[in-house]
């Protein structure tokens, strides 16, 4: 054996060379590295992914702006200033001024107000009912599964958009129809999340001691199954905000939703494009912070997917 | 197979049932009649209007004969538009519509195609990530930003396309654009995720060693595989479109059903309301249903499944 390493040139050390350590039985089991748990994973995950923490940041950034712009502004949304109709962007009104003269800048960030409030209060909304249907459904399965979730397909099948336009046709407009209207089909893909979920999860075995030790249906389901599908259940969340959004905007721009004087990124959008040859900025930014806002919360939520789930990551 | 598609069927009628009903219901619990002028009419003049219109029947009769008009394809009379049956409106307006949404349709079914798969052939290179931002952004910019600034920028400072209408094939171009860009983002993404996934597969490795050229590989065999997908989402992407083309129409002025269906909304007249909405619904969910067999028909594992399972 030793004459044929040699005659190999890969070098070979050879046994003497190496002196045994003495073994410490305490050490042997030491971890140099700290362990992560889950949670930990999740947000080095995420931390690590620049898009996903520019999203945050954006986030942060309007929220912020939404809450403290108007107020340290002098200017109010709704005062006209007929004599300063039509200025253009500069330091006394950065954004310029509307039709009526009133401060762009301010009502930019009232309809920030605005569209979070909508985007977030819905959001909610579809979350408390969705988890609860979509909780029991995949809990309970079977037939009370089968008819819970064929009533879900019924209702998802009818157009979102017509249903939400003609209950606005019937209620009076306002924030509180616009999110009740969008609330009535939302849920249903956070029920079948959650569903999907619960059904993987309730035959684990830390569900099955906890039912051993006589825990009610109704505490295993909502103090062990929940909490353990949360991950999916706050990114469905997050990617629910932009598309509230979206149909605030949509449903004002066609004069459906929030009433003047109140801004909305939407009625001001519809203002703005009769004036976009003279006055563009009217347009531009109402519609630059849409969009921004909608970029940020759909980069943020495909982040946070990503760091939920690290086998679709691997893929895409 | 069969079982699958009758089972389908079913459950689009019922849906198609309760948002009929829906419609009823809700059109007859606004308060007012429409018939209400701003000036008075006399009480036989209104007597004579509610029978014109079948308003004077008790509510259940109602409800039968709209429900038995709607089965004769007869959507009733306009009530703002003197002389105009809904029929009539739809068919004059829904062809400018049709040609539209067909027109980004195809657009975004090609481009998000082609931008998916230079993203995935080059999968964490230049390209790819090229591809993706102009996704990201496209996903996150709404149809009623992206129409004024496309106006804007290419109708109103350079003038190389018409600011409204919908006559000759340049002025689609636009319209086009600004209705499709969502949906071609989500499928540019869509193919991208599913083609890396296929590019990776056994298949794939067996069809390169066998030494086919790289064309056939991504044609014959990735692509028709990266497919499934956007069989789904094209029973969406009509919905997307449809919702899109009434904040679309209204921008550049294309006399098309979804400026007719805001144009109605505005004036509160509900026959009409009722009538789009009716065919809307039915457009959605017949391409919906047809978007569910195809989908069954080009997977194959779904025909097996299907014929087992019996759902």
């Amino acid at each position: 054996m030793q004459n044929e390493s040699n005659v190999n040139f890969v070098r070979q050390p050879s046994a003497d060379r190496f002196a045994p350590i003495e073994r410490k039985l305490a050490e042997s089991e030491h971890i140099e590295r700290k362990g992560m748990t889950a949670w930990q994973h999740v947000r080095h995950r995420l931390v690590s992914n620049k898009l996903a923490m520019t999203g945050l940041v954006l986030i942060i950034l309007i929220v912020l702006m939404a809450i403290f712009a108007p107020i340290l502004s002098p200017y109010d949304h709704y005062s006209n200033d007929l004599e300063n109709a039509n200025q253009p962007p500069s330091w006394s009104h950065w954004f310029g001024t509307d039709d009526l003269g009133r401060d762009m800048f301010v009502r930019t960030w009232k309809g920030a107000q605005v569209s979070l409030f909508v985007g977030i209060v819905a959001a909610l909304i579809d979350l408390a009912i969705g988890v609860v249907y979509g909780g029991i459904m995949g809990y309970y399965g079977g037939k009370v599964d089968e008819v819970m979730n064929r009533i879900a397909e019924i209702l998802y099948a009818i157009p979102y958009l017509l249903v939400v336009i003609l209950l606005l046709v019937v209620m009076e407009p306002s924030l509180t129809t616009i999110i009740v209207t969008m609330s009535i089909t939302g849920w249903i893909n956070m029920a079948w999340i959650v569903r999907g979920q619960i059904m993987q999860l309730k035959n684990q075995e830390y569900a099955m001691a906890s039912r051993a030790l006589g825990a009610s249906n109704m505490r295993i389901l909502f103090r062990h199954l929940i909490p353990n599908a949360i991950g999916p259940i706050f990114v469905t969340l997050t990617l629910t905000v932009p598309s509230a959004i979206f149909t605030e905007a949509f449903l004002s721009f066609l004069g459906l939703g929030v009433q003047s004087p109140v801004a909305s990124w939407g009625t001001m959008l519809n203002d703005g494009i009769n004036a976009i040859q003279n006055y563009p900025w009217r347009e531009l930014f109402p519609a630059l912070f849409l969009s921004l806002t909608m970029f940020a919360f759909n980069v943020f939520g495909d982040g946070l997917r990503d760091a939920f789930d690290p086998v679709m990551r691997k893929s895409s | 197979m069969v079982r699958f598609i009758v089972n389908k069927f079913f459950f689009m009628l019922l849906s198609l049932f309760v948002l009929v009903t829906a419609t009823f219901i809700l059109m007859n619990a606004v308060p007012g009649s429409p018939l209400q002028r701003e000036k008075a009419t006399s009480p036989q003049i209104q007597k004579n209007l509610e029978a014109y219109y079948g308003l004077d029947k008790p509510l259940i009769q109602q409800y039968g004969v709209y429900l038995k008009n709607l089965l004769n394809f007869d959507l009733g009379i306009s009530m703002k538009k003197r002389f105009y049956s809904v029929n009539k409106i739809i068919e004059d307006s829904f062809k400018y519509s049709l040609r539209l949404g067909v027109v980004s349709i195809i657009t975004s079914v090609t481009g998000g195609c082609v931008l998916g798969i230079i993203a995935a052939l080059y999968h964490r290179r230049f390209l790819d990530n090229l591809a993706m931002v102009l996704a990201v952004i496209g996903l996150a910019i709404p149809s009623m930003v992206m129409a004024p600034v496309l106006q804007y920028l290419f109708a109103v400072k350079v003038r190389w396309f018409e600011v409204a209408g919908l006559e000759g094939p340049l002025d689609y171009v636009l319209p086009t654009i600004a209705l499709s860009s969502v949906s071609i983002a989500y499928i540019a993404r869509l193919i991208r995720s599913t083609m890396i996934e296929v590019l990776h597969a056994d298949f794939i490795r067996t069809a390169k060693a066998k030494g086919l050229s790289g064309h056939v590989i991504v044609w014959r065999h990735c692509l028709r595989n990266s497919m499934l997908p956007v069989v789904t989402y094209l029973g969406y992407l009509v919905a997307g479109v449809i919702t899109g083309s009434v904040i679309i129409e209204a921008i550049f002025a294309i006399p098309g059903m979804g400026k007719f269906f805001v144009q109605s909304v505005v004036d509160r007249d509900y026959p009409l309301i009722m009538g789009i909405t009716v065919f809307y619904a039915v457009l959605l969910m017949v391409s919906r249903f047809l978007a569910d067999i195809a989908y069954a028909l080009v997977d194959p594992r779904m025909r097996l499944y299907s014929s087992k399972a019996g759902d």
